[in-house]
């Protein structure tokens, strides 16, 4: 690829050619991994229509998945919104997989192109490949495989066991699939060896810290008043569980075998995306900095022309545009607005930091190693832990955000903090709070299992601030749940601060 | 880095999910259609349609946290005024619709969900709303034109239709059966014999090698790689085609004694033969005739929606259609259905003239000849016959048909009866 010094430009006009696309795919990836010191899996695009951009859509953007009635459903939806003109197409699409697949669509002119590959094929791309909750949980290399399998395996059971019974079985998992994800690594097997070791270090430092005092303070005569049967009961249930659908997979007494394997991909692929719920901000903000970033460069080394870097910053304005709260077109907070102005402040701090800045970011502001720093933050965070560390005061003002506090009770919302000195940290804390995961989920956990009985199942919701379930849809997911235990449910709703009972759900029979 | 151009990829991948939503969804969508059909013009049910389908049963459920009571907390961008401790009225609830949250667990009440049905689709649930009998059977069509179908493997055919997989396979196994020696053996066999002559030393198992060789050489020239006892053609058959074009005849009485209950009627029925002729050619030509007195072609609106007045005679609409046909509609160019809707009045003294005319020029042009007679829903037709009714009674040709309609209800099998194999003669 020989270019004349005098004529650098990658393209010109609008349309686009394969041959375009490899070119700003070069020059892209030799400014992402040489300058940015990005580490991607190595990328394969592939070019789609406006109605196949649809088919992905309506399959939760995997490129194969099992038929089921309810991506016909979002598939017609989202299509008859998009006819009428009332939604537009995303412009790529981009697959957690090794080699990473970013889709783009055939109408993008060239320029929507460059951005889409900077913004998906290599910001997504080295979010996947780097950040922690991506690596711990998701496999890159062996999904495609797995939904080829889990694919194969619901048209095989459907074959054989007739549509009806595996979409019973499908309705039923995909209403407990937010419930069907592990939150914490794997409880280890019971280790004889390794318990013994434990015990002794234990009674070592028992000895070393022995101090006669405790023999004389009275005990209670039942610490723990819980009945040894019920105890072993579940601990051979491995009770309490709150990933719902591991719970039935394992244990629910009447499900056959090919029943368990579709809970099993159910619940593999909830999995799979547990890690992109828990960073939308960071994958966003990664994904829009890298672009943004990219496009410069493009332009500065003279390999794009104005009108391009024109097309491309409009772009880019549309999508980091958050509009206050009083606005008719406010939704919510943008995660790629929030991300972007936290990237782009952290590289600010690292480059030209204020006092302030040093006071907040000790660790590094002024260090010079903007990109380094990014790195670091998109490797070893999420949303709400990203925005507790990384929520600069200056972000809060220009944003100029606030913290509204609403109470069902009372009349007015209060007005709790705003963006100033006293309020930088209230602010955090709360935005913060609001994309930790584990508190916007109802936390409903099995509990147990009536054995000696009618072998119902025991849930209890774990009421936050609260905030109760929405009893019908509760009342439906409850039917499925019913359906595949096989047996009567009980949903207790309990206060998670005093355990009290604040509402038990009828119990619901399976049908 | 790879780019694949997957745009050529065959479409409608989510087609099955499709599928296994209309079936879900099943019942809402025939209600829907059901409901669609009746307010749509005749020939507009062609195009597909936007139905709304209410979400029961379409509702995926999942444990998740009620909108209204508890604490919240929010972080909210854009303050322009407001400092701690201010409060801000809460916006208003929505009321009614908007709480309906704690409803019963099979709960109406909730947004209807709104796509669109292709055409075939719409016309699949159409039609099997309408239980119309196996159509195949039914012996309506001319055969004049002849299409090609694939009909199986020939042995033998012009080159370009040459079954390349097929002779592929034959000539592999008959390669087999008859141990022809591979290649690959041979090739080995050589590369010892050339060893051996290089080294010189084993001339006995050289001669012997050779002779083997010799052997595969005469064996391999005697079975052929290809024989033309494997050669297969794709053999193609000429299947007789409907002649592809129709032409619909509407005729109606609009005297004053046609009330809008009859002329609903008849429009639902009209609907259904063109449903029904545009399944089996590819192009339907409609023409509407309307009579009182006097006869005369005029648009579909016309048509259905406007009153004339005048007295009845049927004759001139026959004669009508006898001179449309003669100017427009060459018989051996098109096939002929007609339809006609009446109250059944008719003057007595043009009775005669009608059989005349249809005997004489409509019924042997026409393909199918359908007479319906409206009545009034509330009106006992029993023991009294019209004087049309009376009339056409007489006829015995096998392509006319006459039924009575008197509710919504019996136009669907009564088109039914008119389309099934038997029955095609007068009954009451």
């Amino acid at each position: 690829m020989s270019k004349r010094s005098h004529d650098k430009l990658l393209f010109t006009g609008a349309d686009w050619t394969f041959d375009k696309v490899m070119r700003v795919h070069d020059a892209v990836a030799e400014i992402a991994h040489g300058e940015l010191g990005l580490d991607t899996y190595p990328n394969q695009i592939e070019v789609i229509t406006a109605e196949q951009m649809l088919d992905a859509y309506s399959s939760i953007g995997m490129p194969l998945m099992y038929k089921h009635w309810s991506f016909g459903k979002h598939f017609a939806a989202d299509e008859s919104l998009y006819r009428r003109g009332m939604r537009g197409l995303a412009y790529e699409i981009v697959i957690n997989s090794s080699p990473c697949i970013s889709y783009i669509m055939e109408e993008n002119s060239m320029a929507m192109q460059t951005l889409v590959i900077a913004h998906a094929a290599f910001g997504h791309n080295h979010f996947f490949k780097n950040n922690a909750l991506f690596k711990q949980w998701t496999d890159a290399k062996g999904i495609l495989d797995y939904l080829e399998f889990a694919k194969t395996y619901i048209l095989h059971a459907e074959e054989r066991h007739g549509a009806r019974a595996v979409e019973r079985v499908l309705d039923a998992a995909h209403a407990l699939m937010g419930h069907g994800v592990h939150k914490y690594p794997r409880k280890r097997p019971f280790d004889l060896a390794e318990d013994k070791r434990r015990q002794r270090e234990r009674a070592d430092w028992f000895q070393q810290n022995y101090n006669d005092l405790w023999r004389t303070v009275p005990r209670s005569e039942n610490a723990f008043p819980e009945d040894s049967e019920a105890a072993e009961r579940k601990r051979a249930l491995g009770l309490p569980e709150e990933n719902i659908l591991y719970f039935l997979e394992k244990s629910a007494p009447l499900l056959a075998p090919w029943q368990r394997e579709i809970l099993r991909i159910v619940r593999n692929i909830a999995q799979y995306f547990y890690p992109q719920k828990q960073t939308k901000v960071m994958n966003e903000g990664c994904a829009t900095m890298v672009h943004y970033t990219i496009a410069n460069r493009l332009h500065d080394k003279g390999l794009i022309d104005d009108g391009t870097l024109m097309e491309i910053l409009h772009s880019h304005t549309n999508v980091v545009f958050q509009p206050g709260f009083d606005d008719p077109r406010f939704s919510g907070i943008n995660p790629y607005a929030l991300g972007f102005a936290m990237m782009e402040d952290i590289k600010r701090i690292c480059e030209n930091p204020s006092d302030e800045d040093r006071a907040w970011f000790p660790d590094f502001a002024g260090i010079n190693d903007a990109w380094g720093t990014l790195r670091h933050a998109w490797a070893d965070f999420r949303d709400e832990s990203f925005i507790l560390q990384f929520l600069s005061p200056n972000v809060m003002r220009k944003l100029r955000l606030f913290h509204l506090h609403d109470q069902a009770e009372a009349e007015d919302m209060v007005v709790k903090a705003i963006h100033d000195e006293r309020g930088y940290r209230d602010v955090r804390k709360t935005l913060a709070k609001s994309y930790d995961i584990g508190a916007l989920e109802p936390d409903i956990q099995v509990v147990d299992v009536d054995l000696t009985g009618d072998r119902r199942l025991i849930l209890h919701h774990r009421v936050a601030d609260g905030i109760m379930l929405d009893s019908l849809e509760a009342l439906r997911t409850l039917r499925h749940l019913a359906n595949l235990w096989g047996y009567p449910v009980r949903l207790v709703e309990v206060d998670g601060k005093y355990d009290d009972v604040l509402k038990v759900h009828d119990d619901v029979e399976p049908d | 880095m790879n780019i694949i151009d997957r745009r050529l990829n065959p479409k409608g991948k989510s087609l099955a999910n499709r599928q296994r939503f209309l079936r879900r969804a099943r019942e809402q969508i025939r209600k829907a259609v059901r409901e669609a059909s009746s307010g749509r013009s005749i020939t507009d049910i062609d195009g597909g349609e936007g139905v709304s389908i209410p979400m029961d049963g379409l509702h995926e459920p999942s444990f998740r946290r009620a909108a209204q009571g508890g604490v919240r907390d929010a972080v909210v961008p854009g303050n322009k005024e407001f400092v701690p401790g201010d409060t801000i009225a809460k916006p208003p609830q929505q009321g009614g619709a908007g709480g309906g949250s704690d409803g019963s667990p099979d709960g109406g009440g909730e947004d209807s969900f709104h796509f669109v049905l292709s055409r075939d689709e719409f016309l699949d649930l159409f039609l099997e709303d309408l239980e119309l009998p196996d159509l195949e059977k039914t012996n309506l069509t001319k055969t004049e034109n002849v299409a090609f179908s694939r009909a199986g493997l020939s042995v033998t055919g012009s080159p370009s239709n040459l079954n390349l997989v097929r002779t592929m396979r034959n000539s592999l196994s008959r390669r087999i059966a008859l141990k022809r020696p591979k290649p690959a053996e041979m090739a080995e066999l050589q590369a010892a014999i050339v060893e051996l002559e290089e080294s010189g030393d084993n001339p006995e198992m050289l001669s012997e090698l050779r002779l083997q060789y010799q052997d595969l050489l005469t064996k391999s020239r005697r079975v052929p790689y290809i024989d033309p006892v494997d050669v297969r053609y794709n053999r193609f058959q000429a299947v007789p085609k409907p002649i592809s074009q129709a032409v619909m005849f509407c005729l109606m009485d609009v005297s004053g004694s046609m009330t809008e209950h009859m002329k609903d009627l008849a429009k639902r029925f009209y609907m259904l033969l063109y449903l029904f002729l545009t399944r089996r050619y590819r192009h339907v030509d409609i023409v509407f005739i309307r009579h009182t007195h006097t006869a005369k072609e005029v648009d579909e609106e016309t048509f259905f929606y406007s009153t004339e007045t005048g007295g009845t005679v049927v004759s001139t609409a026959l004669a009508e259609m006898t001179r449309i046909v003669k100017a427009r509609y060459s018989p051996s160019d098109w096939n002929i259905y007609a339809a006609q809707a009446s109250d059944g009045d008719n003057t007595s003294s043009d009775n005669p003239a009608t059989l005349n005319l249809l005997y004489d020029s409509i019924l042997p042009v026409c393909q199918y000849f359908a007479y319906i007679e409206v009545g009034a829903e509330y009106k006992d037709w029993l023991g009294r016959e019209s004087d049309l009714w009376r009339a056409y009674k007489s006829v015995t040709a096998d392509n006319m048909a006459m039924r009575k309609v008197r509710s919504r209800a019996q136009i669907f099998p009564v088109f039914r009866d008119l389309f099934s194999r038997e029955g095609r003669h007068v009954e009451a």
